[in-house]
């Protein structure tokens, strides 16, 4: 009888003991962003590593996102006659919720993994003993680029999928749904304002904070071995979608605050 | 710079390795432990910088004890370490120049000259030149341990640990190091640690031996009493007999 609390129990404690030293993991690398030398070498590398890399897969799914967001909110605003709002929607939309959300799931996907091998083989292979024997903080080398990096690509990244989705639902509905483009751009100038661009550049950041946070956490504290990153990598990816799901709700919450 | 460890005990997962491990290594001596395989020796090499820390016990360095002086203290003790790690450690992002010119950007003012003086120096010191732009992944085993030797030797250390310097080396590869040892030993006159289960080479390099054996120091001497020992247990393990105190997994 008392096996199965005692699991459960064994199991909340390792949960909590978890997600204190993530926690700590998180405030002892943000202190280090404020702490001189400055790595801005490192930084622009990692910049390039989240941005450039993920920035292909970025357009690829903009485009074909503003393409079928045009095409369905079409099909919804035809009904009741306001075609005019075509632009406006498809902006409200990307800028809003869908460029931070799915522009940020495409880098997990891409550049969290491969964040996470990448400090997970520094860890098994000693290079992060070797940086600590230097008496150098490797919280410096390796996570602050990363979590700077992070809060810069994301919403870079967040903005480019929103342009390039919003020219994506141009072309279909200039030149497939023969609306105007006049109405498509002045509407959306009347209704898009400076609050809605914030909302997505603040879930942009809460994004890649999220991610380089848990991908660089997971990497830093990878087991033993080739199984050891492998497994580190897969839980990073885990936890950031679920992260993602937690952020979505979060989300959901600022919005309805944030109207 | 001495070192002394004092009843060092540490446990991994209710697993207790290291059982009250004391050892005093004097200033500019080179001490070579030797031990089994799995026995702690890299856990206690491990310690002396600070890289894990005891369940209890201490160690001093020159009468410091690095568990008990601040984060700052601890920096400033370990800038006077060098390390050559097991698989060396380098960083597989950077050149060999660049692994091995790390340590003066990080912590020095000197100028690119300088350092680049210095560099080609030390990789001279280890017998590699012509390697500099090369990245580690395309080095063979014994170039990487002497890069790594070059780099822990780059801030000249006043201590410098060895942690399995020949794992995976060629006989030839293996003398090469041991005798770098020595060389840079004589040259820079550090503290030096060697962690190895080279029998009988290391009698040749070591001023003293010291044999960990079940989480404690069982026996400790000069080479030749260490060859001569009448412990059952150092016995076995230098002569590699399959029959003796330590357990064997036929």
């Amino acid at each position: 009888m008392t096996n199965p609390v005692r699991l459960v129990g064994r199991w909340a404690l390792s949960e909590i003991k978890n997600m204190g030293s993530m926690f700590i993991f998180l405030v002892t690398s943000v202190g280090h962003i404020f702490i001189p030398p400055f790595k801005f070498r490192l930084m622009l590398r990692q910049i390039w590593f989240f941005g450039n890399k993920s920035l292909l897969v970025i357009l690829l799914t903009g485009s074909f996102t503003g393409m079928v967001l045009s095409l369905q909110v079409f099909y919804t605003l035809n009904k009741f006659g306001s075609e005019a709002l075509l632009g406006p929607a498809v902006a409200l939309s990307l800028i809003r919720e869908l460029g931070p959300v799915l522009s940020a799931l495409m880098v997990t996907g891409r550049a969290g993994s491969a964040l996470t091998a990448e400090i997970g083989i520094m860890r098994i292979s000693e290079q992060i003993d070797a940086l600590i024997s230097m008496a150098l903080s490797p919280k410096r080398y390796l996570i602050v680029p990363n979590l700077v990096a992070a809060l810069i690509a994301f919403p870079l990244l967040g903005a480019i999928f929103d342009l390039i989705g919003i020219y994506g639902g141009y072309v279909v509905a200039v030149k497939l749904l023969g609306l105007s483009s006049g109405t498509y751009f002045s509407q959306m100038q009347s209704f898009v304002n400076m609050d809605d661009i914030w909302v997505g550049v603040v879930k942009s950041l809460s994004f890649g904070l999220i991610v380089a946070w848990v991908s660089c956490y997971k990497g830093y504290n990878a087991g033993f071995g080739a199984k050891g990153v492998s497994r580190a990598t897969t839980e990073a990816v885990v936890l950031s979608s679920l992260s993602s799901i937690l952020i979505l709700i979060w989300d959901y919450f600022i919005g309805s605050v944030w109207v | 710079m001495k070192i002394e460890i004092i009843d060092l005990r540490k446990s991994f997962n209710g697993q207790e390795v290291l059982k009250g491990v004391n050892l005093t290594i004097h200033d500019r001596e080179l001490i070579v432990i030797i031990g089994r395989s799995g026995v702690g020796k890299s856990v206690l090499l491990k310690h002396l910088i600070g890289l894990y820390r005891p369940d209890s016990g201490s160690i001093l360095i020159e009468g410091e004890d690095i568990f008990k002086v601040c984060y700052r203290d601890v920096c400033r003790l370990r800038e006077r370490f060098g390390v050559l790690f097991q698989g060396g450690a380098l960083f597989d992002s950077m050149t060999v120049f660049e692994n091995v010119a790390f340590p003066l950007q990080e912590k020095t003012r000197l100028s690119k000259a300088e350092i680049r003086q210095r560099v080609d120096h030390a990789l001279e010191d280890v017998g590699l030149t012509g390697v500099e732009d090369k990245y580690p992944a395309e080095l063979s085993g014994g170039m990487r341990k002497r890069v790594a030797l070059a780099r822990a030797l780059i801030t000249e250390p006043s201590i410098v640990l060895f942690d399995e310097p020949t794992t995976g080396l060629d006989p030839i590869s293996l003398n090469s190091i041991h005798r770098l040892i020595i060389r840079t030993h004589k040259k820079y006159q550090f503290t030096g640690v060697v962690i190895s289960h080279d029998i009988p080479q290391i009698f040749d390099i070591a001023d003293r031996v010291a044999m960990l054996h079940d989480g404690r120091i069982v026996e400790v001497g000069l080479p030749e009493e260490i060859q001569r020992s009448e412990n059952p247990v150092v016995k076995q393990f230098i002569t590699g007999s399959l029959e003796g105190p330590i357990k064997v997994l036929q």
